[in-house]
């Protein structure tokens, strides 16, 4: 399988604190892959460069074989999605949540488009204009995933999305990511739950900044 | 004129006002005495020797002379608002740009309409009432950004995580800083007259000028105020908001 992200060497410090130490690995295209690691081991640091929410501070990130300072930082991330914790969703309805996606592309809101992905997290189109403030945790949650996925990326980067929701919410969202997974999706996910670990096929260990095995 | 009674003498005893402050610091124990007396010395002497300098610029009536002033006063407050950006990479510049801008657009309407004339005793003080107001605008456009990008730094990331590019993520900060520049100007527009008879309306009627005349003088100023802080923070902000981030279109302090 070809490989999607090349990781050479990479080193991430803030001040005199090394947070990741000489990290090398590769990640294969529509991988499933699982990130873990004791809390503060740099886990989601990786992540984030890897999405270039921040740089490395030496080494090297290949994406397709091209190193990801070369790509224009705003088509890059709509490539390499990175979706949040605790997310937060913007403005005064769910609306302008699923538009923000078409907005970020120059293109007219797909109401039909957006109701087809709301049903695929069973929610349904009265969704659509309700008020952030209306909305459960999970539901929250998963409005913040289809933002990721609306228009699907090759790279979805989950940092423990599924922390804090209950068995049925978790369920949903897991469901909806093997479907893009099977879809072709790459999906790197950290995650501390433990039903999660166990399920896992393909496992990557970070610990005091280091990989532990690929 | 005549009626314009204020003496050294007379200036004198209205010193006792700022007595007043000084024994209101004392009993509460504000600690501000020090603050009032140093206020009040500058306030004097700034004041004079700017009253002396006007007297030699009007009496020149040079035009280079007068351009020199309008230089001096748009360098200052552009300083002055850049420390209130202190945080902000290029905040003189952004704030130099933005007030030589909102003033000159404004002077040169005024001018242009006939509204006012191009000689010193006009456009040295209407300078400096252009000046500070966008100075005051984009001191508040700063604070805002400040503040609004610390409140609101994850939805930020988020939205740089979904592909936005950096004008898209902070859009709405950017609208709130603009909007918070331009608000005191609407406010004191909408109680103008009933709340407060305003410096250039008031002068005129100490100096003797028929009320509805100076009205129309103080409408002049509503409107001069009105377009120079939109455009002088609507230009601090759009060059602001590009120093939160680096090139990679990262948040700086992530």
């Amino acid at each position: 399988m070809e490989k999607i992200f090349e990781v050479k060497n990479l080193f991430y410090q803030v001040g005199e604190t090394k947070i990741l130490k000489d990290i090398t690995l590769d990640i294969e295209q529509g991988k499933y892959l699982t990130v873990i690691g004791p809390s503060g081991s740099g886990k989601s640091t990786l992540m984030r460069i890897l999405a270039s929410m921040i740089s490395a501070t030496s080494g090297e990130v290949l994406f397709h074989g091209k190193d990801i300072s070369t790509y224009e930082p705003t088509e890059y991330r709509q490539k390499v999605s990175y979706a949040f914790q605790q997310p937060t969703l913007f403005g005064k309805t769910v609306r302008e949540n699923l538009a923000f996606p078409f907005e970020v592309r120059k293109q007219a809101f797909d109401e039909d488009k957006v109701i087809k992905y709301l049903e695929m997290v069973n929610l349904n189109q009265d969704y659509i204009d309700k008020s952030v403030n209306d909305v459960s945790g999970g539901e929250k949650q998963r409005i913040a995933l289809l933002r990721n996925l609306l228009f699907q990326p090759e790279v979805l980067i989950t940092d423990e999305v599924t922390a804090g929701l209950d068995t049925e919410n978790k369920a949903i969202v897991h469901k909806m990511l093997n479907e893009f997974n099977q879809r072709g999706l790459t999906i790197l996910r950290v995650t501390h739950d433990e039903s999660e670990i166990e399920s896992s096929t393909d496992t990557i260990t970070i610990k005091n900044g280091e990989v532990q095995d690929v | 004129m005549s009626n314009l009674t204020v003496s050294n003498s007379t200036l004198a005893l209205g010193f006792v006002l700022v007595l007043v402050a000084l024994i209101i610091g004392y009993v509460e124990k504000l600690r501000i005495d020090k603050d009032i007396i140093i206020g009040v010395v500058r306030a004097i002497i700034q004041l004079s020797l700017v009253g002396y300098v006007l007297k030699f610029v009007i009496k020149a009536n040079d035009n280079w002379l007068t351009l020199a002033c309008f230089v001096i006063i748009v360098l200052n407050a552009s300083w002055n608002a850049g420390k209130r950006g202190n945080g902000i990479p290029k905040a003189f510049q952004s704030s130099l740009l933005a007030i030589f801008v909102g003033t000159t657009i404004t002077l040169a309407t005024l001018v242009l309409t006939g509204s006012i004339k191009f000689v010193p005793e006009q456009i040295v003080p209407v300078t400096g009432m252009i000046a500070s107001n966008v100075m005051v605008a984009i001191g508040l456009c700063y604070r805002n950004m400040m503040q609004t990008y610390t409140d609101r730094h994850q939805q930020v990331l988020e939205k740089l995580a979904l592909g936005a590019d950096i004008k898209l993520a902070s859009l709405d900060i950017l609208r709130d800083s603009i909007k918070s520049g331009m608000q005191p100007t609407i406010d004191s527009i909408k109680t103008l007259g009933l709340v407060s008879l305003p410096g250039m309306m008031s002068g005129l009627i100490f100096a003797g000028v028929d009320p509805v005349k100076a009205i129309k003088y103080q409408i002049m100023v509503t409107f001069m105020l009105l377009a120079s802080t939109s455009i002088g923070s609507i230009i601090s902000c759009y060059l602001g908001y590009k120093q939160f981030f680096n090139d990679r279109k990262q948040l700086k302090d992530d």
